[in-house]
């Protein structure tokens, strides 16, 4: 049959079952007579294998089937370039196809330069295996019990590559840019189901409420920074649907471990923008007593871990772990997934790659397709997720919860998004970016827009509510900043406590010498702080 | 000789270090923080074992006393390199005592969080020379835990705990002492035991503390360092320092196995009519000033010895600490005997240890400065 003469069949795993002549290379080199010449230049023809081989026979060349395995080993280290070995696993791993199959699909490369040594070596036809089918049997039962498991194995010199044909892990997304469902075009029902919102009326009027109120906060707030009322600000915009959506699938006692663009999860569960304030001007009401900079909101009581500004993070039980794209690269982030996989912790590790981190692309970044396939690296399940479709987060982020717990599990989750404010105020993009892309993704692709369209195509939302939220909101953000900024700082002590549970007596001591300190030069020091 | 008394003179002291627990360890007059503590019951019946037996105890009990208490790190499910694990996971089940993939960073983090929800987080790093990938963890997260959230938050369930210190073979990756490190960190608490009855009590007060704590054993005296320790739970307090042997002449400050080489340069100095008061600092940070001062107060003379290089090891903080305190009082200035500022040598370890040859060196060298005191011995020894 064709299929033994192929080249492709004629590679063969290496048999060691009793009774089957074991081919070496010299055994072969010596013994065969196929000219390897033929062999080679089949191979270097892509897409039509068995064409060429009837072409190279006609020419006089013998078409040998070789089934020693180190010379096929050889030969597919020099002539193979798309063993797809790894690279067409996405999921499916397995390492035993039967190799004339898969070999089948393969377009064989090319490279004759190395081989021209054997130019005078005679190979004759060596049939090591019986039938082809014996082949398929044995490969599929080859292996080898290591540490960690059974593993079959390969005489392939084959590294497992990044095409860059290969296509991109898929984004989940429910509504399109102008908010409305995408209907599924595969007719079964789990993918229509999957395609459906999954939120009430209720929840998607909040879910919509606190991200207008994110968007006017961050407004107000970035405004107050550069009046020079507040020392520092960091918005959370073009990402709004991420921080709010995911809080709403989440309950409240699932404990959050945030990063620092997310305070949509603190609106979604109560913080109020007094609060916010408070902390951004660090006064005695700051639940963070004053000692950070803005934007470090924590609160014990709505399960929000205080926000740190290393990118590093600890992993605990049950709860979603926020992480921003620079902590990617971060050791700890590596550490975190591992552990989380091993110990089987019921974590969501949420990733919102916003494609910068301040000035530093994806492209410096990484090399790998984004963070989803992390993932899969640690043994952890992951989706990747589009973050400007606060119905899709809302959705992938249940399921996710889900699996989370009932399966007692770490499951990944990446939002592709776009950050379109400055990293900070500290920082102006458009020294690094085109003005263009930032104010296409804010037109565009702005996740709070769209998804007002989808609320207001199902008549829940009108201009007249919208006008009148946001104006109430600026409104009580104006109250809440001028009450805060009124609002006498910490008294000193509050440096000294919190270190330890209890204060030893080195701080004691400190607290003692710079009270006198300040008596003596009482101008030399802020005012505002009660001594 | 040096090498000989360097690498035999602590199985040596150590005898003599079991003598003195005969009579009851001396606390300092100051009033440490709340927590609950019991002083070391002698009459109490106690079984002879050594450090890492000790330490295997106190982990039992405190497992046993706390349901959400956990211990973890690398090689810890057999037993651990040191076996000072062995028998918690077969006691307390797999998902109390387990080992963790091999990454200090992620052991930490993975600690910090556990503490963070409340639970009693006991991770070993299996030699301290390789805490430095846990560092940011330890300094940025575990020491500010509280202090950023103002109190909303805290990792006091944090318990890290290394073998440190110089073994005799170890080279430059098993013998590190880290403990200047972590000492300059805010937030956190070092504490160090000198035997296997102080680690099982110190052990026990720093697992309990509400704050994250960094426990170094000394891992020279695992095996080395036997007596007999109550069998009891007992905890000892953190932040004070003990006077385990009392005189009059010099204050000798140390921690952990260098005490043991201290003390065995005391009672030489003895001999020579020198009365050297020992101080076992236990707790790095926050660190027990007020009895290294009563102490130096009497006596007049400070010297402090530790196995880190000297270079900004932790002796140039009590030094300067103590020399701020009683700089009247003080006769001769502060001596720190310590390793040498090179990484830590294999072949060269004899020459590079604070041996009681170096420290006996350094305590004649002050007594030159006292004027009504002099004999010949010492003359010879400092000029000779």
């Amino acid at each position: 049959s064709l299929n033994s003469l192929s080249p492709q069949s004629a590679i063969q795993q290496q048999r060691t079952t009793p009774g089957k002549k074991k081919r070496t290379l010299n055994n072969y080199l010596f013994n065969s007579t196929p000219d390897l010449n033929s062999l080679w230049l089949t191979f270097s023809v892509p897409e039509h294998p068995f064409l060429i081989q009837f072409f190279w026979a006609n020419m006089a060349f013998r078409v040998i089937t070789m089934k020693s395995g180190a010379m096929m080993a050889t030969a597919r280290y020099l002539t193979r370039r798309n063993m797809t070995h790894g690279g067409s696993c996405c999921g499916n791993h397995h390492h035993h196809h039967p190799p004339f199959e898969r070999k089948k699909q393969q377009s064989c490369s090319r490279s004759l330069s190395g081989f021209w040594r054997f130019n005078s070596t005679k190979a004759s036809a060596v049939d090591v295996y019986s039938s082809d089918e014996d082949v398929t049997n044995t490969n599929h039962h080859q292996g080898l019990d290591f540490p960690g498991g059974h593993v079959s194995y390969t005489h392939s010199l084959n590294f497992i590559s990044k095409s860059s044909t290969q296509n991109r892990v898929p984004c989940y997304r429910v509504l399109d840019d102008n908010g409305v469902v995408i209907r599924s075009s595969s007719g079964d029902l789990e993918s229509q189901l999957q395609q459906q919102p999954l939120i009430s009326q209720q929840t998607a009027l909040k879910i919509y409420r606190e991200m207008v109120r994110l968007q006017v906060m961050d407004t107000i707030f970035y405004e107050a920074q550069r009046q020079g009322r507040l020392s520092f600000y960091l918005t959370s915009t073009g990402e709004e649907a991420i921080s709010v959506a995911s809080a709403a699938a989440l309950s409240s006692d699932d404990v959050v471990m945030p990063q620092y663009r997310e305070p949509g999860v603190l609106l979604w569960r109560g913080f109020s923008l007094r609060e916010f304030a408070d902390q951004c001007f660090g006064n005695k009401d700051d639940y963070g007593k004053g000692r950070q900079m803005p934007i470090h909101y924590g609160s014990n009581k709505l399960n929000y871990f205080t926000v740190s500004s290393p990118l590093a993070f600890e992993e605990a039980c049950m709860i979603q772990l926020l992480l921003c794209l620079n902590s990617y690269l971060q050791g700890d982030f590596h550490a975190g997934l591992n552990f989380a996989a091993v110990t089987e912790s019921p974590v969501v590790f949420v990733c919102r790659n916003n494609g910068w981190a301040i000035s530093t692309n994806v492209s410096e970044q990484f090399r790998s397709d984004g963070i989803v396939v992390k993932g899969q690296a640690y043994g952890i399940d992951s989706i990747r997720v589009d973050g400007n479709d606060a119905i899709a987060v809302y959705n992938s982020i249940r399921a996710a919860r889900q699996m989370a717990v009932n399966q007692g599990k770490p499951v990944l989750v990446e939002f592709l998004t776009y950050r379109v404010g400055h990293h900070s105020t500290s920082d102006d993009s458009t020294k690094y970016r085109p003005m263009d892309e930032i104010e296409h993704w804010k037109v565009t692709r702005n996740p709070v827009s769209r998804f007002r369209k989808w609320v207001e195509g199902n008549g829940w939302w009108n201009d007249d509510e919208e006008s009148e939220l946001r104006s109430a909101t600026r409104k009580q953000l104006l109250q809440a900043i001028q009450a805060a900024e009124r609002t006498e700082k910490p008294s000193l002590e509050e440096m000294f406590s919190d270190v330890y549970d209890e204060t030893p007596s080195n701080l004691r001591e400190q607290h003692e010498q710079l009270r006198e300190i300040i008596k003596r030069h009482p101008k030399d020091y802020p005012s505002d702080i009660p001594v | 000789m040096a090498s000989v008394l360097g690498r035999y003179g602590r199985k040596w002291s150590l005898g003599c270090v079991s003598y003195h627990k005969n009579h009851l360890p001396r606390f300092s007059t100051v009033t440490h923080s709340a927590v609950p503590s019991e002083p070391i019951q002698q009459q109490q019946a106690g079984r002879s074992m050594n450090l890492y037996s000790a330490i295997n105890q106190a982990l039992h009990i405190a497992l046993e006393s706390d349901s959400r208490s956990y211990v973890f790190g690398e090689d810890v499910g057999f037993g651990g390199v040191f076996r000072c694990t062995t028998g918690l996971a077969e006691r307390f089940g797999k998902h109390r005592v387990f080992n963790t993939p091999l990454c200090e960073q992620g052991i930490v983090g993975f600690a910090i969080g556990l503490a963070a929800m409340d639970n009693r987080a006991v991770a070993e790093i299996q030699f301290a020379d390789y805490i430095f990938p846990a560092f940011d963890q330890i300094v940025n997260e575990a020491a500010k835990f509280r202090y950023r959230s103002g109190g909303q938050f805290n990792c006091g369930g944090l318990t890290i705990r290394a073998p440190y210190g110089a073994v005799g073979h170890g080279g430059h990756y098993h013998s590190q002492s880290p403990e200047a490190f972590f000492c300059h960190v805010p937030g956190i608490k070092v504490v160090i035991p000198r035997s296997p009855s102080q680690a099982k009590g110190l052990l026990l007060s720093s697992i309990r503390d509400q704050n994250p704590v960094v426990f170094f054993e000394p891992k020279w005296l695992y095996r080395l360092s036997v007596e007999e320790v109550p069998e009891h739970d007992y905890m000892l307090p953190l932040s004070e320092a003990e006077v385990i042997r009392e005189g009059s002449d010099i204050t000798l400050v140390g921690w952990g196995a260098q005490l043991s080489i201290m003390e065995q340069a005391c009672i030489d100095a003895e001999k020579e009519g020198i009365s050297c008061e020992l101080i076992d600092l236990k707790t790095l940070i926050p660190w027990d000033k007020e009895t290294v001062e009563a102490s130096v107060s009497k006596t007049g003379r400070l010297l402090v010895s530790h196995e880190a290089p000297i270079t900004g090891g932790f002796g140039a903080e009590i030094s300067a600490s103590i020399v701020e305190r009683c700089f009247l009082r003080l006769e001769a200035p502060v001596s720190r005997v310590c390793g040498l500022d090179t990484p830590f040598p294999l072949v060269f370890e004899p020459f590079y240890m604070p041996n009681k040859n170096k420290v006996s060196r350094k305590y004649w060298f002050p007594k030159i400065c006292v004027t009504t005191w002099c004999s010949s011995a010492s003359w010879q020894l400092v000029f000779g």
